[in-house]
């Protein structure tokens, strides 16, 4: 008995033991655990990110850059909207830049940045963007991180499924989200049925300096053209468009464009119609946009409108252009690396569709049609599926690919990140988001050289998440790990605007080729002052040009009289620096603008009208040297008529020759 | 013996000399290589910014050219024709009148580098921006080192011979053999 129960307390007393080093164990398992994605998205003070991340300003119409892993933001790209922190859209140089037919606008809704392609693989030469409002597609030169081209898409409204390159940047492909009538004219609204067009614009890019260019607009269906990618590897020639409202609703689409069981994925081989159009296809239509390019040389833009575009009718290609019936309102449209799958993600339906391209071929080959829809040949649903994943969520809306078989999947509804494979359908992981993703971007997951090591989910709503702000609260971006079988949040951050896509690259591909400085010596700027003995003040009229250069740590000149009241007058101001990060600014007192960022090398140009008499100072806005305090001067205006003549002096010496 | 003074040719392709300058501010450094001829960034633009720091202190501008640059490649390419002339006439003893000349233009060379670097570092402006005292109470001067390194305010400045220096003392260490080995076939014949 004894012996019992000796033994009974020895068990005890070891299971006791045993727990406790389970718990303890387990403890220091969490522990691990958190630290380590600490770890992972340190990036340590003066260490740079592994990857760059191009994330959509949204509403915000700019584009951000970001570093990945850290999540830190280092610069804000102004495309769609003005800056007045760059002068974008407030500087005379950058005005020409958001012209449009419909004048200077000054804001836009910027969505899907892609990066250009070589062969199928991120080349990190240009980023391109969408425009959503006023369709424009917008270019921005990854030499100098700035936009650098603007090209308005005529006879599109709501530029949703744009803007995706090709395998080669062959072209940059914008699509329409709200049809609208083709040409525009004055006509009833109910009228929209069969009356209202969706035009598919194809941009050539060139492949030397990018420059865009309207190739040709194929004028479809008046359905909702909502996002689209391009075919790859196999499927290179082809681009896939995903549609909603086939049932060409006008009003109340939330539940009239929601009634048909499958909506459609355009598949468009854009082979076919360009040698269609380069043996003289086409109906040249006349037009009426803008074209507007930025020059590093000039530092400046110019905005020519263009006159005539290149329509192309879809019937007038045949087999060009097939229907792939796809439940139910497809939203994203991703095509894996292989170019074999296209993933229908319909955002209403209870799985997520995998066409085969393979399939899809065969189907066309062997006309396995249901029909047809304005002409355009509808494929057998069942004849081209690859295959479904059942149940992985609700509302799913895009995928990506890590290049090892699995893909990625965000669920707006269930708010979450769901991956699966490739080919066997299953679903392997799924991790909440916090809350309501959108897109999500694996760097270079829309490629055919993905790099799986993270993927960044970009949220619409963030409630409790971060530190309240009124009610307008910040949305975010979250990282993930995906290079083990689970994904593993790593870390969540705050986004401006509304991130929609983003684009991501490893930072070798493009930080060697970021420009330091422009030359002085190659500053073409018609009003460049190359010296400070070239400094001039020229009045014609009322007109006053100053012709101003800065360097640390001043003006030249800084004391200008005989400006009057009333007067016009134009501060071309040049930065001789040619140091690496020693920009100034400029602002004077009283314009009715914003400041001047000058980078070395470069020249800009604000406008002051001043309307009191008085002796007016300027001064540097950028913490330029030790004594930047010093940098400043003054303009003295006179009243209308003074006799007061125009002098410019440095230090009470009169510029150059004076 | 000849190859020997052939070598100082490599002081028309080389630099001599380099002055380099590091600074929190300037992770990449500043730099200047110092040719016979000429002065050269170490990166674009680094002369003309060397001068726009050094005007907060009233120190002048690097020149685009100063006469020792007329002058160095004259000396230096009737070393080597004298060289090459001495090495074919064989004479060991003229070896070292050679050499003997061409330390003298060397220690010559330096000391008027010295005389550049000092006025370069103390004269400054009357209206400099800033002005600093040693704590003695005498103007701070900002002479770069004449060789080695030498901390100047929040600058870090490294003075140092380069690929066309090598040239030249390892033309004239061959020199300075040659003599001996002519000596000793002298003395053996």
């Amino acid at each position: 008995m004894k012996t019992i129960f000796k033994s009974l307390l020895a068990l005890t007393i070891v299971s006791t033991v045993l727990s406790s080093c389970g718990n303890g164990g387990d403890k220091g398992k969490q522990g691990a655990l958190s630290s380590s994605a600490a770890e992972k998205v340190y990036v340590a003070p003066g260490e740079h990110d592994e990857f760059y991340a191009f994330v959509s300003g949204g509403f915000s119409g700019q584009l951000a850059v970001y570093g990945l892993p850290s999540g830190r933001l280092f610069k804000v790209i102004p495309v769609f909207s003005v800056d007045a922190e760059k002068a974008y859209g407030f500087n005379e140089e950058t005005k020409p830049m958001l012209n449009t037919s419909h004048g200077f606008i000054p804001w836009d809704d910027s969505h899907h940045p892609d990066i250009s392609q070589t062969a199928g693989e991120l080349d990190g030469r240009w980023v391109f963007i969408n425009g959503n409002n006023t369709p424009r597609i917008a270019k921005i030169d990854l030499t100098t991180f700035e936009t650098t081209e603007i090209i308005e898409i005529p006879n599109s409204a709501g530029n949703h499924s744009s803007s995706f390159v090709t395998e080669n940047t062959e072209y940059v492909v914008a699509g329409t989200r709200f049809s609208v009538p083709y040409p525009q004219r004055d006509m009833p609204i109910k009228e929209y049925k069969g009356n209202f067009k969706g035009a598919l614009t194809f941009i050539s890019v060139d492949p030397e300096d990018g420059a865009m260019d309207i190739k040709f607009q194929i004028m479809m269906p008046g359905f909702n053209y909502d996002l689209s990618h391009p075919g790859r590897g196999k499927s290179h020639g082809w681009f896939f468009f995903t549609t909603y409202n086939t049932e060409e609703a006008n009003s109340l689409l939330e539940v009239n464009a929601s009634q048909n069981d499958k909506d459609f994925i355009a598949a468009i081989n854009w082979k076919k119609i360009e040698e269609y159009v380069n043996n003289g296809g086409g109906t040249k239509a006349p037009t009426n946009y803008a074209h507007n390019v930025y020059s590093d040389e000039t530092h400046s833009a110019t905005s020519t409108m263009k006159k005539e575009i290149l329509i192309v009718n879809p019937s007038d290609v045949p087999g060009a252009i097939y229907f792939l019936p796809t439940p139910k309102s497809p939203h994203g449209c991703d095509v894996d690396p292989t170019g074999e799958y296209i993933i229908g993600n319909g955002k209403l339906a209870a799985e997520l569709t995998a066409h085969s391209f393979t399939k899809m071929l065969a189907a066309i080959e062997g006309k396995k049609f249901d029909g047809e829809a304005y002409g355009i040949p509808i494929l057998k649903y069942e004849e081209i599926l690859g295959g479904s994943v059942k149940q992985p969520g609700l509302g799913p809306l895009h995928t990506e690919f890590d290049g090892k078989g699995y893909a990625y999947t965000t669920f707006f509804i269930s708010s979450e990140v769901v991956k699966w494979k490739l080919g066997t359908w299953e679903v392997i992981d799924r991790k909440p988001t916090y809350y309501s993703v959108g897109h999500l971007m694996i760097p270079g997951g829309n490629s055919r050289k993905p790099f799986g090591k993270y993927v960044l989910a970009m949220n619409k709503i963030t409630k409790d998440r971060y530190l309240p702000t009124g009610p307008e609260v910040t949305q975010s971006a979250q990282l993930y790990d995906i290079t083990g079988e689970k994904m593993e949040l790593l870390l969540d951050f705050p986004t401006i605007g509304e991130p929609h896509y983003a684009a991501g690259i490893p930072a070798e591909l493009i930080k060697e080729r970021s420009k330091k400085i422009y030359k002085l010596e190659e500053n073409k700027h018609k009003y460049v002052t190359k010296s400070e003995a070239d400094g001039k003040v020229v009045r014609t009229g009322n007109e006053v040009h100053i012709y101003m250069t800065m360097i640390r740590s001043h003006f030249s000149p800084d004391n200008i009289e005989g400006v009057q009241v009333g007067d016009k007058v134009y501060f071309h101001v040049t930065n001789l620096e040619q140091d690496y990060d020693v920009p100034h600014g400029i602002s004077m007192i009283g314009a009715n603008t914003s400041e001047l960022l000058i980078m070395p090398g470069q020249t800009e140009t604000f406008v002051w009208e001043p309307n009191q008499v008085g002796v007016w100072p300027f001064y540097c806005t950028d913490f330029c040297s030790a004594l930047h305090q010093e940098m400043q001067g003054y303009v003295r205006v006179s009243p209308k008529g003074s006799t007061v003549p125009i002098t410019y002096t440095l230090d009470g010496d009169p510029i150059g020759g004076e | 013996m000849i190859i020997g003074s052939l070598l100082l040719l490599g002081l028309f392709i080389f630099p001599l000399w380099n002055i380099t300058l590091e600074a929190p501010q300037y992770p990449i450094p500043l730099g200047m290589d110092i040719h016979i001829n000429k002065f050269v960034d170490t990166h674009e633009f680094d002369i003309k910014n060397i001068n726009l720091m050094n005007h907060y202190v009233g120190m002048q501008y690097i020149p685009e050219t100063i006469p020792e640059f007329k002058i160095f490649p004259w000396a230096i390419g009737i070393m080597v024709v004298l060289g090459v002339i001495i090495g074919f006439l064989g004479n060991y003893k003229l070896f070292l009148v050679w050499f003997v000349i061409m330390t003298l233009l060397g220690v010559a060379g330096m000391y008027d580098f010295y005389l550049w670097e000092y006025d370069y570092g103390h004269n400054l402006s009357a209206k400099a921006i800033m002005n600093f005292k040693n704590p003695d109470g005498t103007v701070m001067g900002f002479q770069p080192p004449l060789f080695g390194s030498k901390d100047i305010l929040n600058f870090k400045a490294h003075s140092y011979p380069r690929l066309g220096a090598y040239f030249m003392f390892l033309g004239m260490f061959l020199t300075f053999m040659a003599f001996f080995v002519g000596k000793k076939e002298a003395k053996s014949k």
